[in-house]
């Protein structure tokens, strides 16, 4: 018997999972027209600015655990939710830019470049954006397999970029770097994780 | 009984039944605007919500109205008393309003101390009693490039300082806000070293536009406000304006400032309002007014907090590059 099977985890698994990963967002909006919740109290657009890079960056660093997890339970299927995940931080991620842009700056393309160019923890969230669409345009079946080998290399981009990611909120806040290094610490395991593995790895093929 | 300390034009014999909530009135081309934008605007709470100030905010009476008050438009109360930077009762802006209930601030004292013939404590009515209480409608800068527009209620600081004759070593004013953890929840992790501590030149302090404020919209300082006594000097940055004061020193060498502690490259002893001179993290150029919703877009920051004409001769001839 073997929960779930591949088409089990298409119809019933990743909707689900698409589900759970869209409803920040829509909790946001709920939030943004009174529908429900606290609302988005004094400064709207500082608070949607805020929640959409930490759910960007809780969906990348979730992105980074469904390897582990799979590896640690066994379950093939898990893996079939990354480049969803993946997707949705770069929607997070994407969206936390355009408030920026929209919103926050009102198109003020001079002060868009210098904020770039001059402040450091943009200039790292801006690295960090630009890398994450070259891996959104190839996260496709048919780029997969145009790019055979090659693909695996391009994604391991996510790495830099979660790091960058994790730098950049730590830079952002003015004081209390509670949150970031709670999200470091995550990241240092995750990463952790992997390097144990690709040790390990080597160490075996290099045995054999 | 409602006070309508400022620009109520109603003639007497009005009811007080009849004079519009000061919030409802003061919000009013908020209310208008929204009735224009489908969506978010007209359903924000402290817009829509058209309440009188809550009855268990204390009214303070004989309140003088100011020259030196803007005449533009207030933040709401809503706004000014929800959206707070006070660490001592939590990081997030929601924190000194959900987490200052437990917090009383009185009975209440301040230490007077320093270069200055009557030293000693204090009471809070004996520091008031004296003043005339002034409402001083001010502009409000945060360090973060947003900013209010709050009615406060207060005394000159310059008024006080003088009862106590501090002498020709005065050269600085030094202020403490209070230390206490089981009121004050942020306390209870070393976020800032505490006490928080802010300073000012004698000329800044004893400057006309500087005041004590005791309370805003006609009532006394809720607690994540910065109750019973605070500082306001409009044309620095918020962080200037040190809250809960339990001490007041002269003293001859510049005082100890906080934020300058914990990142000197950040923010100066100064903490001028400079459109000029951009925080090392984010242009000082512009700031975002609280209150206007999705749509509010980012205005040009004034000089000085628009106090120029006030204040830019205490300056003369200093670089505001060096120091900010």
């Amino acid at each position: 018997m073997s929960f779930p099977t591949t088409r089990q985890t298409r119809l019933i698994v990743k909707p689900i999972w698409f589900a759970a990963c869209l409803s920040p967002f829509l909790w946001l909006l709920l939030n943004a027209f009174e529908f429900a919740g606290p609302g988005l109290g004094a400064d709207p657009i500082e608070a949607v600015q805020d929640f959409m890079g930490e759910w960007g960056l809780r969906m990348l660093l979730l992105t980074l655990a469904l390897t582990p997890l799979r590896q640690l339970t066994g379950r093939a299927w898990i893996i079939q939710l990354r480049r969803m995940t993946g997707l949705f931080a770069l929607f997070y991620i994407g969206v936390h830019f355009l408030n920026y842009v929209t919103l926050d700056q009102g198109f003020a393309w001079s002060v868009i470049l210098e904020d770039i160019l001059e402040r450091p923890f943009i200039t790292l969230g801006a690295i960090a954006l630009l890398a994450m669409i070259p891996l959104g345009i190839t996260s496709t079946n048919g780029w997969r397999r145009r790019l055979g080998r090659k693909w695996n290399t391009l994604h391991r981009l996510v790495y830099p970029i979660a790091i960058l990611g994790c730098w950049h909120f730590w830079w952002q806040v003015k004081e209390d770097i509670t949150e970031p290094a709670i999200y470091v610490a995550i990241l240092a395991v995750l990463l952790g994780f992997r390097l144990y593995h690709h040790r390990k790895n080597r160490a075996a093929t290099a045995a054999s | 009984m409602l006070i309508r300390t400022s620009r109520n034009n109603s003639s007497p014999g009005v009811k007080s039944s009849e004079i519009t909530p000061e919030s409802v009135y003061l919000n009013r081309r908020q209310l208008l605007r929204a009735a224009g934008i489908s969506g978010a605007a007209t359903l924000l709470p402290g817009v829509a919500s058209a309440d009188d100030i809550p009855a268990r905010y204390k009214r303070i009476p004989d309140v003088r109205k100011s020259s030196f008050s803007t005449d533009a438009e207030p933040t709401s109360f809503d706004d000014v008393t929800s959206y707070n930077n006070f660490y001592e009762f939590g990081t997030d802006k929601s924190d000194p309003s959900a987490y200052s209930g437990a917090f009383k601030p009185l009975p209440w004292s301040v230490r007077i101390d320093g270069e200055a013939e009557l030293t000693g404590t204090f009471t809070l009515e004996d520091i008031l009693a004296p003043h005339a209480q002034e409402e001083r409608i001010y502009r409000m800068r945060c360090v973060e490039a947003w900013s209010m527009v709050v009615p406060w209620v207060g005394i000159p600081l310059g008024d006080l300082l003088q009862r106590f004759k501090p002498t020709s070593k005065a050269k600085y004013v030094a202020f403490e806000t209070v230390v206490r953890p089981a009121q004050m929840p942020g306390q209870k992790r070393a976020t800032l070293p505490w006490p928080y501590r802010e300073g000012l030149r004698m000329d800044e302090a004893m400057h006309p536009l500087t005041i004590l404020a005791t309370g805003l919209y006609g009532v006394d300082l809720p607690n994540q406000n910065g109750a019973p006594l605070r500082l306001i000097v409009p044309w620095k940055y918020g962080f200037k304006s040190i809250k809960s004061i339990v001490g007041i020193s002269f003293t001859e060498d510049e005082p100890y400032t906080t934020w300058n502690d914990l990142a000197p490259n950040e923010y100066g002893f100064y903490a001028n309002v400079n459109p000029e001179v951009d925080h090392p993290r984010w242009s000082q150029a512009r700031e975002r007014p609280i209150g206007g919703g999705f749509f509010a877009a980012k205005v040009p920051t004034q000089m000085f907090n628009g106090y120029a004409e006030q204040v830019a001769g205490l300056y003369k001839g200093m670089d505001l590059t060096r120091y900010f």
